[in-house]
Parts: structure tokens; sequence; C-alpha cells
């Protein structure tokens, strides 16, 4: 898993600096944000002149996944104390979120799971933090000519294509994709949030008429 | 972007542990994932040049072996591999 993480923090920096936004806002980013796929979107954006609140409203639609496991975390966690609560928050992660439910799943009585969290996180964390500080310096320094900003929606597509795992999934992803190249001509990349609502529609249509 | 990012990861968390989590709710949030990432990459690969077939070899690649570095290296060598044969 940490190879990954750190893959893909190198390439979120990379990606972020070779979109034109500076290292050290990068890098603020990136602690601050701690969520990668909406960071490289919103450098993204950025570096293109976008409105600021077109970059608020992508980001909320590509981190609302941490609402989902927000949802899902609470049945672990809803009575830990407000701190631990807090904390656990800002250090949701994709893969943290896969771990420690993977592991819940196999001990659903094992004592200490807000520890086991803890240490997972940090781990991810703490080698988030440093590619993505490797990436924003290898990124400053590459020539323009090995296209390394491509990388970007490289990543995204190896994030999602293992998502792809029955009908409903296929669906959403196949109407979004649909949606976003026919309404390309939107202002403010708007054909993004219209995809991303029209693909969750159909998933769940799908899902129904499959049921 | 911290902000909203904070609130999202941190709703249910902070919700009384009374109230239930509604199901439409939770069944439209599996699909987020899935349709948001799509509507990102999608625009960046549907260009009719080396792009498009840069962004076919890499959902193969992703979809048989399901690495990201090696989804992102065959991605890159396919563009630059195109790119040079078009």
């Amino acid at each position: 898993m940490l190879p990954g993480v750190a893959a893909f923090g190198v390439i979120a920096g990379v990606a972020m600096v070779a979109s034109g936004i500076t290292p050290l806002m990068a890098m603020l980013m990136s602690l601050l944000v701690f969520a990668g796929a909406s960071m490289v979107a919103a450098a993204q954006l950025l570096a293109s002149g976008s409105p600021a609140a077109l970059v608020i409203l992508t980001t909320i639609f590509i981190n609302l996944r941490f609402m989902m496991y927000s949802a899902s975390l609470r049945l672990h966690f809803g009575r830990e104390p407000l701190l631990w609560r807090l904390l656990i928050a800002y250090l949701q992660a994709d893969n943290v979120y896969g771990l420690t439910l993977m592991r819940y799943a196999e001990r659903p009585q094992a004592s200490a799971q807000r520890y086991y969290f803890l240490g997972a996180a940090l781990v991810v964390w703490a080698a988030w933090q440093l590619a993505v500080g490797a990436g924003i310096a290898v990124g400053a320094g590459v020539p323009g000519s090995w296209r390394l900003e491509f990388a970007a929606p490289l990543a995204f597509v190896a994030m999602t294509i293992p998502l792809l795992r029955d009908r409903a999934m296929v669906a959403a992803a196949v109407v979004a994709a649909t949606t976003v190249v026919a309404a390309h001509a939107l202002p403010y990349k708007l054909a993004v949030p219209l995809a991303a609502l029209a693909g969750i529609v159909a998933g769940l249509a799908f899902e129904r008429s499959w049921r | 972007m911290a902000a909203v990012t904070y609130l999202l990861r941190a709703s249910f968390l902070l919700l009384p542990p009374q109230i239930e989590t509604p199901a439409l709710l939770r069944r439209a949030l599996r699909y987020v994932p899935a349709a948001v990432l799509t509507a990102i990459w999608a625009p960046e690969v549907a260009i009719a040049d080396e792009r498009l077939a840069a962004g076919a070899v890499a959902i193969a690649v992703a979809w048989r072996w399901r690495l990201t570095f090696a989804t992102i290296l065959a991605g890159l060598a396919a563009l630059h591999l195109f790119h040079w044969l078009t």
C-alpha cells in the first residue's frame, strides 16, 4: 500500500507544480487539505484562472466520498471522545479507510480500534507528505516535453477502474464520461459537477432496475 | 478547500449517535468516487490525438493489473510512443 501512496503523492506534487501553482502553495495545500485528487484538480483549475467558487464546488464533489467514509467510520468511532473524532476526521484517506474496515471486519471485537486507525493513518500521512514534497521538488525541475501533467488524469484512471466491480458502478462511470464530454462547452467547467450528478443518478437507477 | 474538505470528513463523525444515516444518501454516496473521478479524467483523455490512445492503454492496464504505478507508467509510455508514431 505504501508504494502506491508514495507514487500518487509524487505524481500529485509533480502535477500541481506542472499546472502552474507555486511550490509553497502546493505544499501548504497538501498539509491543510490532505486529499490528493482534489488538490490536483484544484491546481489545474487555479492555474487556468477559474473562479474560486468553482474550485470549492469541484473540491466538494471530489471529496464527497469522505462523507461516505465518515458515515461508515461512525459505526466504529461514534462514541469516541470529541477530540479523537476530530483527529480521525482529519486523517481519513482512501487507503486508511479500506485497511481499517478490512481489519474491523476480521476482528469486530478487537479493543483499541482507535489506536489501530491512528497508527495506520499516521504512517500514510507521513509517507504522503514526504512524497508530495519530493514530487514538488522534482516537478519544478523536469522539462515540459516529458508531459508529466498527463500523469494526473492517468492517476485518476488508475483510481477509478478498480472501483468498477458491478454493473451499476460501470453505468455511473460511463454516464459520467459521456455527459462530461457532451457538456464540455458549458462555462466554468460546470460539465464536471453535472456529469458527476448524472453518473450518481445512473448508478442508483441501474442498481434498482437490476434488483 | 481545506475547510469544506474537513467538514465533509467530520460530517457524520460529529453527529450524535442517536441519528441514523439516511439510506438513500448512503447508497448515492457509493457512486460518488467512480462518477466524480471519471468526470475529471474523461475530458483530458477524450481528445482525438495520442492522448485518446494513451488513455485506452492506461484503462486496459488498470483493468488487468489494478496497479497505480504501472497504469501511469504505461499511459505515459504510450503517450510518447503514439506521439512519435503519428
